[in-house]
């Protein structure tokens, strides 16, 4: 008589040390090893796209902040972007590069979060610590610049709502000094070390055909080997007058699109933003920041779909416009939601562990697959 | 010496039994797992810029008797699910296995729990008790984290015993004996006579095992990593997948049960290195009481040498978790039966040809 056996489901999260936020898994294994992976989402869904068509148009700001919490700045660019756009406004030159040093200031932070946690994922608990300890001054200098620290309202529509500290530009400056050292550091602890690259190489790979079939886009697209950048491949704001880099997967451990890849464009990722942050920095023009401001945000009718780099990948907004002071309707092309979906593709056939490391690898944030 | 002591003041074989059995337990492992909490959070702080705890006492030092005072009073929870008899005497089982391997843990030449001639034997049989008691734990939670982290504690303690009594045999093929005193006894006099440096004999029998004792040393810190649980073997706890595995659903003082044999394992783990390859209690560089002629002093002096070579150990495990990532559970297999195992055969092969020598 054959025994009867059955697959285990076993359901990680919404309450667990690992799924970055409130995220359910529903895994079907067999011992340990991984047949299916299906994310159950909505914990933490906040009705934004809804509430955005209540709100005018500045008033929306703070609440994109609230999407990917971990990169404020860069959620408002892409939004001020997209309804400045709408209005047709020429924002001033200062503006353009403070919005610049933010956003890249912000990929830092963003970026540091995604190693921090990643490392964690796999065991190495103080790299994440050393991690938070480089964010902490990211945050100082956000803090010193609109008194926030977490969620900005920093961009507004046409300008920004505060001009820098005097203290910023040295402040900066000293910051981008003191992290380079850090990056090696960091590479010496984490990315350079035996079990990790046993843990990352060769696992999770993402093949550049299904990233491009799943609509993967920034780290995790570049990690599979595709030199895709909308900084580069579709510029905004001044981002073409900078000279950088744009860091693929090489497979230099393992395999190209392996989670070791992934990890170590983000790595490369912020050497290139500090470069960018010296660069805007050593430039940066005079004037007014507020000058551009409309006294009030009525666009004619319209639509229009604005994309920026985000940390995470492709982040869009495509705003529709009745006429009225209120959006018609905001819709959010999140890359962390797009991100989520490839799970189940290549998780099938590791271990739980791996899991856990492929997911931490892809880097979400649920504030904004929820929104 | 100690028992004979007690026997003379009560003069009753069973109340000196008695006391001789829980002096360890009272002295020694209580304290010094309330220490090894409070050092590893500090250790941990400082590798990672942060203070650790600094409220309770100076520099936090009361902090782990704040802890246990908080865990003796919480509620003990006993899901309805639960296996109730398997699930509360696993945290029992656990503790008596590590409890009972300080029985012939030899602290120095006045003190041995039971100077017993099958001494290292009886604590590698008597650790077997842990797994029974891990397994246990996870079966009864009735939580599929806690079964999954058994299942793979289970396996990486059972395979890992084996490169570990691998070197131990090596030991026992050099110097022909079991009983952990005999073993101290043999290692007396400085340094060199330390069996990682070859033990007491003299001659190019020496200098050839010095290289194949190193071998086995780091193949048996390694092995005890795993046996212990420790990063980057902690695969059973390994908090962001098992949340943490096999004690996931132990509140209160059976969860501080579990703690404490965690952190008496390390010692005792540490301990078996240190008799086995570091001298046990012998002194590195000669004893002050032999200066002095004072001969109380030097079983005293033992217990110091003892004690720190243990947590020195004890140390190197704390840095190591704070320092590394954590292996794969088949990693973690194939480190132990492609590498450990055939590297510990053929060292226990040429150790054995040497000794023929």
């Amino acid at each position: 008589m054959a025994l009867k056996t059955e697959q285990m489901i076993l359901n990680m999260g919404p309450q667990h040390p690992a799924t970055h936020g409130v995220l359910r898994l529903e895994l079907e294994l067999e011992g340990e090893i991984i047949q299916s992976v299906q994310p159950h989402i909505g914990y933490l869904h906040r009705c934004f796209e809804k509430h955005a068509e209540a709100m005018t148009y500045p008033q929306v700001i703070p609440y994109v902040d609230r999407m990917d919490y971990l990169a404020s700045m860069y959620n408002e660019f892409g939004y001020v972007i997209g309804v400045e756009k709408l209005l047709g406004i020429q924002v001033p030159e200062r503006v353009e590069y403070i919005r610049v040093i933010m956003g890249e200031l912000q990929r830092i932070a963003s970026h540091l979060v995604a190693i921090g946690t990643y490392g964690m994922d796999i065991g190495a608990f103080t790299p994440f610590l050393y991690c938070f300890r480089d964010r902490e001054k990211i945050l100082s200098l956000f803090e010193m610049t609109c008194g926030a620290r977490l969620l900005y309202n920093y961009f507004w529509v046409g300008g920004l709502s505060h001009d820098l500290h005097p203290d910023f530009v040295r402040s900066a400056k000293e910051f981008v000094k003191y992290f380079r050292p850090n990056i090696k550091e960091l590479n010496d602890l984490l990315t350079n070390n035996r079990i990790f690259i046993d843990r990352t190489a060769n696992v999770g790979v993402l093949p550049l055909e299904t990233a491009i079939n799943y609509g993967i886009t920034g780290p995790n697209l570049r990690g599979s080997g595709f030199k895709w950048d909308l900084r580069k491949d579709d510029p905004y704001s001044i981002y073409n007058k900078f000279d950088f880099d744009i860091p693929t997967g090489q497979g230099l451990v393992g395999t190209v699109g392996d989670c070791w890849d992934r990890y170590y464009v983000r790595i490369q990722e912020m050497e290139q933003s500090l470069r960018i942050i010296e660069q805007a920095l050593d430039q940066l023009p005079d004037g007014d920041v507020t000058s551009a401001i409309p006294k009030r945000v009525k666009p004619p009718i319209g639509q229009v779909y604005s994309r920026v780099e985000n940390p995470k990948g492709e982040l869009g907004y495509f705003i529709i416009s009745d006429g009225s002071v209120n959006p018609f309707r905001i819709k959010v092309r999140g890359p962390s939601f797009v991100h989520l979906g490839v799970m189940n593709e290549i998780c099938k056939g590791h271990m739980v562990a791996d899991v856990i490391a492929i997911l931490g690898s892809i880097d979400i944030v649920l504030g904004e697959v929820d929104r | 010496m100690i028992y004979n002591f007690f026997y003379s003041i009560t003069g009753s074989l069973l109340i000196a039994d008695i006391i001789q059995s829980l002096l360890p337990l009272f002295i020694f492992i209580l304290p010094f797992a309330l220490f090894a909490v409070w050092l590893e959070r500090k250790v941990s702080a400082h590798m990672q810029d942060r203070l650790g705890p600094m409220r309770v006492g100076s520099h936090g030092w009361l902090q782990t008797i704040a802890d246990i005072m908080k865990l003796v009073q919480k509620e003990d929870i006993v899901a309805t699910e639960n296996d109730k008899p398997l699930f509360n005497i696993a945290p029992v089982l656990v503790f008596v296995g590590t409890y009972a391997a300080f029985a012939a843990i030899p602290f120095s030449s006045a003190y041995i729990g039971s100077n017993i001639d099958l001494g290292i034997f009886f604590i590698i049989a008597v650790s077997g008790f842990v797994v029974a008691g891990i397994l246990m734990a996870g079966w009864s939670s009735n939580n599929k984290y806690s079964l999954l982290g058994a299942m793979r504690s289970a396996a990486q303690i059972i395979s890992y015993e084996i490169p570990t009594i691998l070197v131990i045999i090596t030991i026992i093929m050099i110097t022909g004996t079991l009983n952990l005193n005999t073993l101290s006894e043999m290692q007396t006099g400085h340094f060199w006579n330390w069996m990682i440096l070859g033990g007491p004999q003299l001659g190019i029998v020496k200098f050839l095992l010095i290289p194949f004792m190193i071998i086995g040393f780091v193949i048996i810190y390694i092995s005890t990593l795993a046996e212990v649980n420790r990063t980057p073997f902690d695969i059973p706890e390994a908090e962001s997948e098992l949340v943490s595995g096999y004690h996931t659903e132990y509140t209160g003082m059976k969860f501080a049960m579990f703690f404490l044999a965690e952190y008496a394992n390390m010692f005792a783990v540490s301990a078996i290195v240190t008799v086995l390859f570091f001298g046990g209690y012998q002194s590195p560089i000669g004893y002050l009481g032999n200066l002095l002629h004072l001969k109380w002093l030097i079983p005293i002096e033992q217990l110091f040498w003892f004690t720190t070579k243990g947590i020195f150990f004890v140390f190197v495990q704390m840095w190591l978790r704070w320092t590394l990532p954590r292996l794969r559970v088949d990693q973690l297999m194939a480190a132990c039966w492609k590498y450990l195992i055939p590297i510990a055969f053929v060292n226990l092969i040429i150790i054995g040809l040497i000794t023929l020598l």
